[in-house]
């Protein structure tokens, strides 16, 4: 005895139910703006002078406390000078100027260097020694000529693909 | 007949004393032991003339170096700080007037003969020895040589303990006990951490001289000259070995790679 409901009724019902969840347009009314809210909530560090970072960026966003502790021990130790992972440089390259028209201290949430930290939680120490802002009475300079074949080693090493 | 003293008297008493130019001079002559320094007899690539020639960033410091200082006192001025001056600017330190917990990088040591009330001035700071006691007590390596024979902290692996401050005789470590900021980019200094002369690394590793050094001859007595003890015919090698100079506390065996000269 066919019910209110018949069979081919109900599976075509879910069919249209399915349907109407999987369509994107009606769950989400707009999805690039969807996509703009979601890149707001992540940071974004203000791109340094040049057009490139002293290696791929990719590997910077991922291992750049790696490169900085290494050259760390080599400058102290051995007085290793190379410029392409110093500390000191990248604070030049990554000024961001201030309302004041000087370069902004580690005290300012727009310090490169706190972008990505603060939101991601991480604290650092460096900047209760080293100087968070390039000398106000010198002008940051580019620093010319990284090699790149110690980056590319480093990070395969990094990456597992080494031998 | 060389009097023993007692160099190693506590900081604020120390400091009493020096401020009441009580004689210093015997108590540092009177120490000074006959400057018998062994020069390792090395192959140098890279002082000329006493002034150093720049190594390749890259390259790494080399043993065969060996840097040092020597000073003439006789040149030195009564009154001059140009050094000390130098250094603090240099280095990005001040004087705050609180000498028990000022920074120690260069100081203007007074000294006066009891008996004819001579008097000369001369800058101490870390003596950079081949020995260094510092670097013997410190409980995490962070206290250490380099190879080219300068005494450094690595600030990295401080933990502020201060135990270098004990062990050296020359008085010549400071700890920071206020936050900084703004400090210079090429010389890091924080709280909670000791600190030191360091014979100007970054520029040494540049192949310039010491910034006391420079102001020295700039505007002081240029009573100061840098250079590798290691290289025998360094400028400063030469007048060690032409004149009698002498070792702060030589008798302690620590070997100072800064030498003094008319002490
Ligand atoms: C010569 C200038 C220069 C120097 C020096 C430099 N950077 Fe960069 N950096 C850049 C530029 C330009 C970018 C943006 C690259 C891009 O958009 O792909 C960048 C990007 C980055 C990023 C990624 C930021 C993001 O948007 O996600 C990080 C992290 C970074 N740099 C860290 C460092 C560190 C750490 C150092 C020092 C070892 C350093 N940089 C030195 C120019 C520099
Ligand atoms: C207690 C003080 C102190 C702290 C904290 C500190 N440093 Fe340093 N750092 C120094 C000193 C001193 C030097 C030696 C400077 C020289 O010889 O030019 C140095 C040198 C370096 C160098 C080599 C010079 C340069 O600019 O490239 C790097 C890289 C470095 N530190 C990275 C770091 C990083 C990363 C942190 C945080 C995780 C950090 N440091 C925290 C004191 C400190
Ligand atoms: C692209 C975002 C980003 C930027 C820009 C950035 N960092 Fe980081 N940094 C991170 C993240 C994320 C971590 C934590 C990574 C982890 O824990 O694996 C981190 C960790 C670190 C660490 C290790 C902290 C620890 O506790 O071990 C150091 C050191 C560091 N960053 C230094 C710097 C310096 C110096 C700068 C400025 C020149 C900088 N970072 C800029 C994202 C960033």
């Amino acid at each position: 005895m066919p019910g209110p409901f018949s069979r081919a009724g109900v599976l075509a019902a879910l069919i249209a139910l399915l349907l109407a969840c999987a369509w994107p347009g009606a769950a989400h009314a707009d999805p690039a703006q969807s996509a703009q809210t979601a890149r707001a909530l992540v940071p974004s560090p203000q791109k340094g002078k040049g057009d490139a970072c002293v290696a791929d960026t990719d590997f910077m966003r991922r291992y750049h406390m790696t490169v900085l502790n290494h050259q760390r021990d080599d400058t102290v130790h051995n007085g290793i000078r190379t410029k392409q992972f110093s500390l000191k440089e990248c604070i030049a390259c990554h000024a961001v100027q201030g309302e004041d028209a000087r370069p902004v201290s580690i005290e300012s949430p727009k310090h490169f260097c706190r972008t990505c930290h603060d939101y991601a939680a991480v604290k650092i120490d460096c900047f209760e020694c080293h100087a968070s802002r390039p000398e106000s009475n010198k002008a940051a300079q580019l620093p010319t000529g990284h090699g790149d074949g110690a980056v590319s080693a480093l990070s395969r090493y990094l990456k597992g693909k080494g031998q | 007949m060389t009097r023993r003293m007692e160099f190693h008297v506590p900081q604020h008493e120390k400091r009493g004393f020096e401020a009441a130019g009580v004689d210093r001079r015997d108590l540092l002559r009177g120490l000074v032991a006959g400057a018998g320094l062994t020069l390792a007899s090395g192959v140098t690539l890279y002082a000329v003339g006493g002034v150093a020639e720049a190594r390749a960033p890259g390259d790494p410091v080399s043993p065969e170096v060996r840097w040092g200082m020597l000073i003439d006192v006789n040149k030195c001025p009564d009154g001059c700080k140009a050094c000390v001056t130098a250094c603090s600017k240099e280095n990005g330190w001040a004087e705050t007037g609180s000498s028990l917990t000022d920074a120690q990088w260069i100081r203007k040591v007074e000294v006066t003969d009891p008996r004819t009330k001579t008097s000369r001035a001369l800058p101490v700071m870390c003596q950079h020895c081949a020995e260094p006691p510092c670097v013997d007590v410190c409980p995490t390596g962070a206290s250490f040589k380099r190879d080219d024979g300068i005494v450094l902290v690595d600030k990295h692996t401080c933990i502020g303990c201060r135990y270098c401050m004990m062990a050296c005789p020359y008085n010549a470590r400071s700890f920071i006990h206020e936050p900084l900021s703004d400090q210079k980019p090429h010389a890091p200094r924080g709280k909670g951490t000791v600190e030191s002369c360091t014979l100007c690394v970054h520029r040494v590793d540049e192949g310039r001289s010491p910034a006391c050094v420079e102001a020295c001859h700039a505007d002081g007595g240029g009573a100061m000259l840098f250079g590798d003890l290691n290289d025998p015919d360094s400028e400063i090698s030469k007048r060690i070995a032409e004149y009698a100079t002498q070792q702060i506390r030589g008798d302690l065996g620590t070997d100072p790679g800064v030498h003094y000269q008319n002490l």
